[in-house]
C-alpha cells in the first residue's frame, strides 16, 4: 500500500463540492513522497482517569517525512503524540489502549520496555527544556545514559555531529563547557533537537516545538525540521496552520479526541475532503 | 464658547488611608528588626563581663569550673557541633529517602496520609521526645546498641590518647542518643523541605529526561538533583539550624557533663543544654550569668549563620 495514495479518513467523503474555491494558504511543501509505512496506528483510545482523550484513532505514518498533526486544543493531538513515545505512561492516570506497530512490533503492548521505546522515539516538547548543565554534556546525556559511546574521543565527536546535524555546532562550539541554560530560546530548543538526534532515534516527535520562539528561531527549527526528514521520521503537533502547510508532507486533523482527516498536506489543505476540516483550516472553526 | 467641565488632571494629592496602610506595613516590617537587633544586643552586652574577662579565648577554653570561677565554652560548643552534625548524618538520607518515595513510587492514595503523618512528626513537643529519649531510647542504647557498636568499631585507631570514637561505657545517655533523638526531630523538617524542593521540579524537564529514555532513578539523580541541588543543601541547613538550638530533648538524653568529650557515645553537654540547667542558679550581676548570656550569643551567631545559608542555598537555582 502506497502512503501517499491511501485515504486515511475515518467518515466516508461525503463532502459536496464547493462552488467558490475558498483561499488556500500557500503551500511550499512538495507533495508527500511515497515512502513506506513506519508507524501504523491502530484502534487507538485513550483515557485520562474516567475522561477519553481519543477515540479510536487509525492513522500510519510514513518514513521520512513530516507528519504534522492539527487541531484545537484540547483535540487529543498532543495525547496522540505522547502516546507514540509511551510518555503517558508517567502519568499514573493515563491508559492507552490499540497497538502502534512500528517494525512489525506493537509498541503500546504492556511488555515492552517504555524506556527503549523513548530511546528510538526521541521527542521535543513546547518549550525548550535544556538539562541543568553544560551543552556538552546535555548532547552526551543520552549517549552516557544509554552507554552507546565508546572513548572519550568517539563522545566528542557525536557531540560534534549532532550539534551539526541541529545547525547549532557553529554557534556554540566555543562554548560547550558553558550551561546550556545560557543560549537563547531558539538555540536552546535546537539544543534539545540535537540532544534527542544524539541517540540516533528513528522518530522524533514534536509537541508545538516554536511555540515558546520567535519567528526568526522558528525559521530556523523549520528548516532544520526539513533537513532531518532525510534521516528520520518526523511527527509535529502545531497550532500554526502556516507552520504545518510549511513543513510537513502529511497532515492528520483531530477534532474532539477522534481523527477527521488525513492526507497529503497539499490535498488536506486546498481541497480537503470534509467541510469540518475545511472551516477548521480557514479559521471559521467554532 | 464653554468647555465642559472635566476633572483636573495634575496636582497629586494625599490619599490618607493608602499613606496609614503604607505606614503600618513599614511599622511590621521594623519590629521584626528592633526584636532581632535588640535580643543580640542584649545578650552582648550581657555576656560582655565573660567575654571581658576571659576574652576571645572563652571560645575555646576547654575548662568549665565554677568554683575556680574558669568558663570556657568550647566543651559545650563542641558538643552542640558534634550532636548537631551527627543527627544530619543520620536524618539527611532517610528524609531525602522519604522525599524521594513520597514524590516518585509512592502510590497516589497514601501521598497525602504519608505526608500528614510526618508534619506530625514535626508536632510532637520536644519534652515528649525527651521523655521518650531518656525512658526508652537510652536504656535501649546502653543494652544493645553500644556495647555492639564498642565491640564492632574497636578497630578505628582513637585521635591521639583523649578520643576514642565508639570505645565507651555503655550508660545510655551521651551524644550519640542525644544526635538520635535530634535526627527524628528534624527528619520532618528535612522530608517536607526536600519533597516540595522536589515537586517544584518543573515537569517539563523530568519529561525531558523520561523523552532521552531516563530511568526513574537516571531522570532523578542526572537531572533532577543537579537542578535542584543548592535548594537541597538548603533544605539540610534548615534540619540543622533547628538541631543546633535544640534544648529540652537534649538535655534530657545527652548526660550533661560540661567537658571535652572523649568519645561519640560521652556524656556531654551542648550551649542550650548548659544554659537551660545551670540558668536558675545564675545571679544577677555575676559571672555566671554573664556567661551563659554570652554562651547564648555564640549559639545565636551560629545559628543565624546557618540559617542565613539556608535561606541562600533554598533560593538559589529556583528553576524558572
Amino acid at each position: 500500500m502506497v502512503a501517499g495514495m491511501t485515504i486515511d479518513t475515518q467518515q466516508p467523503a461525503a463532502r459536496t463540492p464547493r462552488t467558490t474555491p475558498m483561499a488556500a494558504p500557500t503551500v511550499t511543501a512538495t507533495s508527500a513522497a511515497a515512502a513506506p509505512t513506519l508507524i501504523r496506528l491502530e484502534h487507538i483510545n485513550a483515557f485520562y482517569g474516567q475522561k477519553q482523550a481519543l477515540f479510536d484513532v487509525n492513522l500510519d505514518i510514513p518514513d521520512n517525512t513530516v507528519t504534522a498533526f492539527i487541531g484545537a486544543s484540547g483535540c487529543g493531538k498532543s495525547t496522540l503524540l505522547r502516546c507514540l513515545n509511551r510518555m503517558n505512561d508517567t502519568i499514573p492516570s493515563a491508559r492507552v489502549e490499540g497497538a502502534i506497530r512500528m517494525d512489525g512490533t506493537d509498541i503500546n503492548s504492556p511488555a515492552i520496555d517504555p524506556v527503549q521505546v523513548r530511546t528510538r522515539i526521541g521527542m521535543v516538547f513546547q518549550k525548550p527544556n535544556p538539562f541543568p548543565m553544560s551543552i556538552y554534556d546535555n548532547i552526551a546525556y543520552g549517549p552516557r545514559t544509554h552507554k552507546l559511546h565508546g572513548s572519550k574521543a568517539d563522545l566528542d565527536e557525536l557531540v560534534e555531529k549532532s550539534l551539526r546535524r541541529a545547525a547549532l555546532w557553529d554557534e556554540v562550539k566555543d562554548r560547550l563547557n558553558k550551561s546550556g541554560l545560557g543560549l537563547s530560546g531558539g538555540q536552546q530548543q535546537r539544543l534539545v533537537i540535537a540532544r534527542t538526534l544524539a541517540v540516533s532515534p528513528a522518530v522524533i516527535l514534536m509537541d508545538e516545538p516554536c511555540s515558546a520562539l520567535d519567528p526568526i528561531a522558528t525559521a530556523h527549527i523549520e528548516a532544520l525540521i526539513d533537513q532531518l526528514r532525510e534521516h528520520t521520521c518526523i511527527v509535529i503537533v502545531t497550532h500554526s496552520m502556516a507552520q504545518a502547510a510549511r513543513v510537513s508532507q502529511r497532515t492528520a486533523f483531530f477534532h474532539m479526541g477522534k481523527l477527521i482527516e488525513s492526507g497529503p498536506t497539499d490535498q488536506i489543505f486546498t481541497m480537503p475532503k470534509l467541510d469540518q476540516t475545511q472551516d477548521y483550516i480557514t479559521g471559521r472553526f467554532g | 464658547m464653554s468647555t465642559p467641565a472635566t476633572p483636573a488632571i495634575g496636582a497629586r494629592k494625599i490619599h490618607p488611608a493608602d499613606t496609614t496602610f503604607r505606614l503600618s506595613l513599614h511599622a511590621a516590617g521594623a519590629v521584626v528588626v528592633i526584636v532581632l537587633l535588640s535580643i543580640l544586643a542584649i545578650m552582648f552586652m550581657g555576656g560582655k563581663l565573660a567575654f571581658d574577662t576571659f576574652g576571645l579565648g572563652f571560645i575555646w577554653g576547654t575548662e568549665w569550673n565554677p568554683v575556680t570561677q574558669i568558663y570556657g565554652a568550647l566543651p559545650a560548643i563542641t558538643g552542640t557541633l558534634v550532636t548537631a552534625i551527627l543527627a544530619l548524618c543520620i536524618a539527611w538520607p532517610i528524609g531525602f529517602g522519604i522525599a524521594f518515595f513520597l514524590t516518585e513510587t509512592c502510590p497516589e492514595k497514601l501521598r497525602t496520609p504519608l505526608g500528614v503523618a510526618i508534619e506530625l512528626l514535626a508536632a510532637v513537643p520536644s519534652i515528649v521526645y525527651g521523655m521518650w529519649g531518656f525512658f526508652v531510647l537510652a536504656p535501649f542504647m546502653s543494652e544493645y546498641v553500644q556495647p555492639w557498636l564498642t565491640s564492632t568499631f574497636l578497630w578505628i585507631p582513637p585521635i591521639g590518647d583523649s578520643f576514642f570514637w565508639f570505645t565507651a561505657p555503655p550508660i545510655g545517655v551521651g551524644m550519640l542518643t542525644a544526635a538520635l533523638i535530634l535526627a527524628v526531630m528534624i527528619l520532618p523538617f528535612i522530608a517536607a523541605t526536600t519533597r516540595d524542593v522536589l515537586l517544584s521540579t518543573p515537569q517539563l524537564l523530568k519529561d525531558g529526561a523520561y523523552a532521552m529514555g531516563a530511568t526513574r532513578w537516571e531522570a532523578l539523580t542526572g537531572v533532577v538533583i543537579p537542578a535542584v541541588r543548592g535548594s537541597l543543601f538548603g533544605a539540610v541547613f534548615l534540619g540543622l539550624g533547628r538541631a543546633l538550638g535544640e534544648t529540652m530533648a537534649v538535655v534530657f538524653v545527652i548526660g550533661n557533663a560540661i567537658r571535652m568529650p572523649d568519645s561519640l557515645m560521652a556524656p556531654s553537654a551542648t550551649i542550650a543544654s548548659v544554659v537551660a540547667n545551670n540558668f536558675p542558679e545564675a545571679e544577677p550581676g555575676t559571672l555566671d550569668l554573664a556567661v551563659l548570656l554570652a554562651l547564648g550569643f555564640i549559639l545565636f551567631v551560629v545559628s543565624f549563620g546557618v540559617l542565613a545559608v539556608a535561606r541562600l542555598l533554598l533560593r538559589q537555582e529556583r528553576m524558572s
